[in-house]
């Protein structure tokens, strides 16, 4: 057992010592924020420098007021179309054609330009003639603002959620999907980064030939066991760090813009999604008091929801939460490490070792993908069910349903199950390595594989 | 006392079978080589003796135990396939090492500095293994295998690799390993070595122990009862129903060299003797098989008598 620590402890020093660990730990949560600071930037330098652009409308309908939106500038045009469209390139970015329009049909709108006009530019003017199509609609209807206004229905319902013990807790789906999805890909991410940074250690092992001094002194297993958890312990390290840096450089960039991080964002979307439908006539410089009234309500509402997401945030059992994760996190690693281990051990490069890495991250691909399609969007369904059971796609799919609420008894049977799993694996692993390690120059197939898993002693 | 006694090994793989019952004593405080071409089973029975593999029937014992666990420390390898951590620094990679065969990290630091400075590279300490040349790498990988004082080492070809003052070096240290009462084992190829270092030998030869016995027997076993004598005028004859004249030449004006077979059961004395009232004798030594003879004789299967006539022919 000591001599298992020995190699833990070299494969952990050896790694955390080199300047690509310094580098990759440092510099990736710092690419991420970096992108989106400069994307940022360049929005907000662009939508700083906007021009209006000067548009022509020729309204043969007489029912438009012109005015100025955020890109354009309307100016009426004179008539008739065919000489308009002749000569609004000398003076104008283009020209809007308005032809006599039945209100319960408007068609026959089109504008015309020399340069194509950008999605927000045609969202803009889009807006802005179906804004006052709007008003007509609703002048023709006789509804007035206050009417519109008392339309306007706002249910949230809260979800309350039973617990085995019998306890109800309020909670969200939203929150719900946002923590299975960031789970289950780091720990996909995870799994696969650090798996084929086992495989690439044995491979490195095998080549340099130092493998056949160090099982002189340690059994093969001993040298696998050790091999995987120090790269385990490298890569907790890495993770804790890189988790510290991103969250704290996030915030940092996006503070520097005034901006919110996406933890924040999530916070609020749930609020956001009530004030979906806000449009022009709830902007402030119409400056309606009807209006006013109107905004500071959905203020106090939109903070009341802020209080009750922050409140089922919090209400998630994260202890338990976090330990499954945790669980899951080393389950599906081990699981997956002795396997990268074996793949290892049976090739001697890292080109050969393409045909075998491909049977081995399939089904944790397989879990992932279908975190996605499946788990997140019917965390209770049997396909979810079976998908977080089965050790090869659990690590992946359990955390991916755990907030949702697992009862106990599958929980438990799914960790036994990768329990059993990881064993299992560990000890095909072990019995490929212990002879492949020492192969060289073999060409290596899976009836070879099969031949070496046999192989007494 | 034996350093090593192997009875009725036996190691079989799907296709084939790498050792068939072999028995060996290697006897302790010597240098032992263990011979026979490519492929008869040495490397197989070096990795059991190192219990990286193990053997499907058949008993070792060390020093008197039988082989386990424990004798990792005892045993230091030297694998033909030579390799360490490239990344890893000289210094860091000896204690390492050392410590995996069981030794404490104080004591492992104190010898690898006491080997660096023996071999004048203290200056290697922070270097790493992809820094230094091949030969740098085997010395360094040379210590590894003797630091942690084993009474049994085990030398896969040591010298390839080396150039001939390093592998005068190594060679020095290998016998100083020996009198400080170190049992020595070789597998190696290169007779010179076995002729100049060895004090017994084993031939393996498919799968099998062919020849077993210290070099002296081993030559004795082999011996032609041949001669090879320097004498002044050719002039002389020589009972012809107990001695041929196989070749004679003439070296410088009327001295010549000649070899003769004796019957056996002829003494070189008796020869000898004969010899001086026959002519003026200046030189005379037996012809003994040399252990190449030996060895390509008995790997190409021949049997004794066809084996002797192709050593005489060969002398």
């Amino acid at each position: 057992m000591n001599k298992v620590l020995l190699i833990i402890q070299r494969e952990f020093l050896n790694r955390v010592q080199k300047k690509s660990f310094l580098l990759t730990t440092i510099l990736v949560p710092l690419i991420f924020p970096a992108i989106m600071g400069v994307m940022i930037y360049i929005v907000i330098e662009q939508s700083k420098s906007t021009e209006i652009e000067v548009v022509e409308v020729l309204d043969e309908s007489q029912r438009f007021t012109l005015k100025e939106t955020r890109y354009f500038r309307f100016v009426p045009a004179e008539g008739p179309l065919d000489s308009a469209k002749a000569k609004y390139d000398s003076h104008a970015f283009g020209l809007v054609y308005v032809p006599p329009f039945d209100i319960k049909d408007p068609k026959g709108f089109t504008f015309y330009s020399r340069e194509n006009a950008t999605m927000e530019q045609m969202e803009d003017l889009n807006k802005f003639f179906e804004d006052q199509v709007r008003n007509m609609k609703l002048a023709q209807y006789k509804v007035d603002q206050a009417t519109l206004d008392a339309l306007k229905t706002d249910i949230k319902i809260r979800q309350v959620t039973k617990g085995d013990d019998g306890e109800e807790k309020s909670s969200s789906s939203d929150m719900i999907y946002v923590i299975g999805m960031v789970l289950g890909i780091l720990i996909y991410m995870f799994v696969l980064i650090y798996g084929i940074q086992i495989m690439q250690g044995v491979i490195d092992e095998k080549t340099s030939k130092v493998v056949e001094v160090i099982v002189s002194s340690v059994k093969p297993f001993q040298l696998m066991l050790g091999k995987i958890i120090g790269i385990a312990s490298v890569g907790l390290l890495q993770f804790i760090i890189w988790i510290v840096l991103s969250f704290g450089v996030t915030s940092s960039v996006l503070g520097y813009f005034g901006l919110k991080t996406p933890q924040k964002e999530m916070m609020e979307q749930v609020s956001k999604q009530v004030d979906a439908g806000d449009n022009a006539q709830t902007e402030p410089q119409q400056g309606d008091s009807a209006i006013n009234e109107n905004l500071s309500g959905k203020k106090a509402s939109t903070e009341r929801l802020q209080n009750e997401t922050l409140q089922n945030f919090l209400s998630l059992p994260f202890g338990k939460i976090i330990i499954v994760f945790l669980f899951y996190f080393l389950g599906g690693y081990l699981l997956y490490g002795a396997l990268f281990a074996a793949v290892g051990s049976a090739v001697d490069s890292v080109q050969d070792a393409q045909q075998f890495q491909f049977p081995v991250t399939l089904p944790l691909l397989i879990g992932y993908l279908s975190l996605f399609i499946i788990v997140l969007r019917l965390p209770h369904s049997t396909a979810s069910f079976w998908l977080s059971i089965i050790p090869f796609t659990s690590p992946v799919a359990m955390v991916g349903r755990i907030a949702s609420g697992v009862p106990a008894w599958e929980l438990a049977l799914s960790m036994i199950l990768l329990i059993a799993g990881f064993l299992f694996t560990t000890w095909i692993a072990g019995r490929i390595y212990r002879v492949g390690i020492l192969m060289h120059g073999t060409k290596v197939n899976y009836k070879v594989l099969a031949k070496w898993f046999m192989q007494r002693g | 006392m034996e350093a090593l006694v192997a009875r009725n090994v036996t190691k079989r793989y799907t296709n084939h079978t790498a050792l068939d019952n072999v028995n060996l004593t290697i006897p302790a405080n010597r240098i032992f080589g263990l011979l026979g071409p490519n492929g008869a089973g040495k490397t197989t029975f070096i990795r059991i003796i190192n219990q990286i593999i193990n053997a499907d029937s058949g008993q070792i014992s060390i020093f008197g135990e039988p082989l386990s666990e424990k004798h990792i420390g005892t045993i230091g390898y030297l694998p033909e396939e030579r390799g360490l951590y490239k990344k890893m620094k000289v210094g860091d990679q000896l204690i390492y090492l050392a410590q995996l065969k069981g030794m404490t990290k104080a004591k492992a630091l104190d010898k690898s500095k006491e080997w660096l400075k023996r071999f004048q590279i203290t200056d290697w300490w922070n270097k790493k293994i992809e820094d230094l040349s091949k030969g740098m790498a085997q010395k360094v990988q040379f210590i590894s295998t003797v630091m942690h004082e084993p009474r049994l080492i085990i030398l896969d070809e040591p010298f390839s690799g080396f150039d001939p003052v390093n592998a005068r070096l190594i060679t020095q240290e290998i016998l100083a390993l020996r009198d400080k009462g170190s049992t020595i084992i070789f597998s190696t190829h290169r007779m010179e070595t076995v002729e100049d270092l060895c004090d017994d030998i084993a031939l393996i030869n498919k799968s099998r122990t062919i020849l077993e016995g210290s070099k002296k027997q081993v030559k004795d076993q082999f011996r032609s009862n041949t001669f090879s004598i320097e004498h002044h005028g050719n002039n002389f004859q020589l009972d012809p129903t107990r001695y041929e004249i196989l070749a004679q030449k003439v070296i410088e004006g009327d001295l010549y060299a000649t070899t003769i077979k004796a019957q056996t059961g002829i003494k070189p004395n008796q020869v000898i003797r004969e010899l001086i009232e026959k002519t003026e004798l200046s030189s005379f030594h037996e012809k003994l098989p040399s252990m190449a003879d030996i060895f390509i004789g008995l790997v190409q299967g021949e049997d004794e008598i066809a084996l002797r006539t192709h050593l005489q022919e060969s002398i």
